[in-house]
């Protein structure tokens, strides 16, 4: 990565400028959080935030250090119980985009947060489980992961499908009858992956500054394809940087 | 209707070994003065039922008190994992923990029926992921109406759900306010509830966003000043992030936390309530 910022500021950055200006986001905590907020910050200040606590509309000044932060309620248009946010307004399909991280991710974008090796019952690594992201990945209109690039969270199949993607591939979610589009992107610290409109297997169609595709392949867990021609991404600006750090220094200083 | 009580004398009267016991608060109010009375008794054989078991589960867990958990996200939120927990599942250790595994919407929608008087609920979830086939109080349903399968979840109806509040007046009438969670379903749900409060006072006064529980929907009250801690009371007290923090050494390493315990819980220099 070239110099003046680091290839994690570059990922909130490229997933900050996927949400679009007035839409609604429903939003994981973690990686997500901090993109979504840094969109509110920059060029989306419309942006309606709302996390699976119970807020709708929350403008936090700083990044909340969990989804019940208070700040959260203090700055939100509404807050509710945990059965309607899930009920009344995820369910029905009016919540544009799901904004969720994963431990493990595969080709067709399906997400493991459950166990990893071992079996269900005995597993080698429990990990905190689904919380909200299966109904999340399952109604928003359409979803975006964002995920750190490593060969241990890039797999060729996931071991446990905590929330679908394109499930099996083509025709999948029709099947189960899931109401939204699925993942749209990844977007990860080497660059962006999109679903093949044909196969629906995630492709990398955009690369960061100095991403080789080598490093690409060295860390993905499967034969990764790449477009003919992968976009390059434009570095940050000075503002989306300066509203980043911001953002990471009231962090570091409220912990 | 509600006795108001000391804690200690609420949690030997409700709490009983071999119960569903709910201790609710979707991070903020999270019982936790309640949750470490319960270790502090020694029950035992608990179902323990929590949509995020939180540092409050991993405290219980570790100290032996449960059999079983039913859940649907098991992290230390913005630190990392429960270790407690995860020494229970993957290690059997201090005992095995059988698990029952949902999304949050799951949970919501169990709480939603038990309080609703029905047998389970009805969303659309699930569908494709793992935790269908893991899961057995998860089950497809049609609609009678439209042919569709959507998917069906059992009621959950606790021995005991235990939360935390700002207010309780002196009859025991309940108010809180912030981020509810699903204390309401809960307490609706269970056939016993126990109440913690920051303070009682002479009146209620309606606030924005406020729950109300009247005093017949409790069984008891308990004034616990500072009770959520390390959660925290949305204008009483600050959620204490350093204490989640501190918390992933203590839990990583089975015999520092049997000192926290002795330390904390059981010792003599342990705060009683």
């Amino acid at each position: 990565m070239s110099e003046g910022y680091t290839s994690d500021e570059m990922m909130t950055v490229a997933a900050a400028r996927a949400l679009t200006d007035g839409i609604s986001c429903f939003v994981g905590i973690g990686l997500p959080s901090a993109a979504s907020n840094l969109a509110r910050a920059t060029h989306a200040p419309n942006l309606v935030l709302i996390y699976e606590s119970g807020t709708i509309g929350a403008k936090p000044d700083r990044l909340p250090l969990s989804i019940g932060d208070g700040i959260l309620a203090e700055t939100a248009d509404a807050v509710i119980t945990v059965p309607e946010i899930f009920n009344y307004w995820l369910q029905p399909g009016r919540i544009d985009v799901g904004f969720l991280g994963a431990a493990q991710i595969d080709k067709f974008g399906n997400i493991n947060t459950t166990i990893v090796g071992g079996d269900y019952a005995h597993p080698k690594v429990r990990l905190p489980g689904a919380g909200g992201a299966p109904e999340i990945a399952a109604s928003s209109k359409e979803v975006i992961v964002i995920v750190r690039q490593t060969k241990r969270a890039f797999v060729e199949r996931v071991e446990f499908i905590t929330s679908v993607g394109y499930g099996d591939g083509p025709g999948t979610r029709e099947k189960l009858g899931l109401r939204g589009k699925g993942p749209r992107q990844i977007i990860t610290d080497l660059g962006i992956l999109t679903p093949d409109p044909r196969t629906c297997e995630f492709t990398m169609t955009a690369l960061f500054e100095g991403v080789s595709r080598d490093t690409v392949r060295e860390r993905t867990g499967w034969d990764v394809q790449f477009a003919t021609e992968p976009e390059v991404i434009a570095p940050p600006t000075s503002h989306e940087l300066a509203a980043l750090r911001k953002f990471n220094a009231s962090e570091k200083a409220s912990e | 209707m509600a006795e108001i009580v000391s804690l200690a004398q609420a949690v030997a009267d409700a709490v009983h070994d071999g119960d569903a016991v709910a201790m609710e608060g979707f991070t903020h109010l999270i019982p936790f003065a309640a949750g470490h009375e319960v270790i502090r008794q020694r029950r035992r054989d608990l179902t323990l039922i929590r949509m995020t078991p939180d540092v409050i589960y991993d405290q219980l867990i570790g100290a032996g008190c449960a059999r079983k958990l039913i859940f649907s996200w098991g992290g230390n939120p913005g630190v990392g994992s429960l270790h407690r927990f995860r020494d229970a599942v993957e290690h059997g250790w201090p005992r095995p923990l059988e698990i029952e595994e949902h999304s949050h919407a799951g949970m919501a929608n169990r709480y939603v029926a038990g309080a609703s008087g029905l047998p389970f609920a009805v969303l659309r979830g699930y569908a494709g992921t793992g935790l269908a086939e893991v899961t057995d109080t998860i089950k497809p349903i049609t609609c009678p109406f439209t042919g569709e399968t959507l998917m069906a979840v059992q009621a959950l109806n606790p021995d005991v759900a235990i939360i935390h509040a700002q207010q309780a007046d002196r009859h025991g009438n309940v108010q809180l306010w912030g981020l509810a969670g699903v204390q309401k379903e809960a307490v609706l749900a269970s056939r016993r509830a126990i109440v913690t409060v920051e303070e009682i006072v002479d009146e209620l006064q309606p606030r924005p966003t406020a729950v109300v529980l009247p005093a017949w929907a409790v069984s008891y009250v308990a004034r616990v000043p500072n009770g959520a801690h390390p959660s925290y009371a949305s204008g009483y007290t600050e959620r204490d992030n350093q204490y989640y923090q501190a918390w992933d050494p203590i839990a990583r390493d089975r015999q520092r936390f049997s000192g926290w315990l002795e330390d904390h819980i059981y010792g003599e220099t342990a705060v009683h309530r």
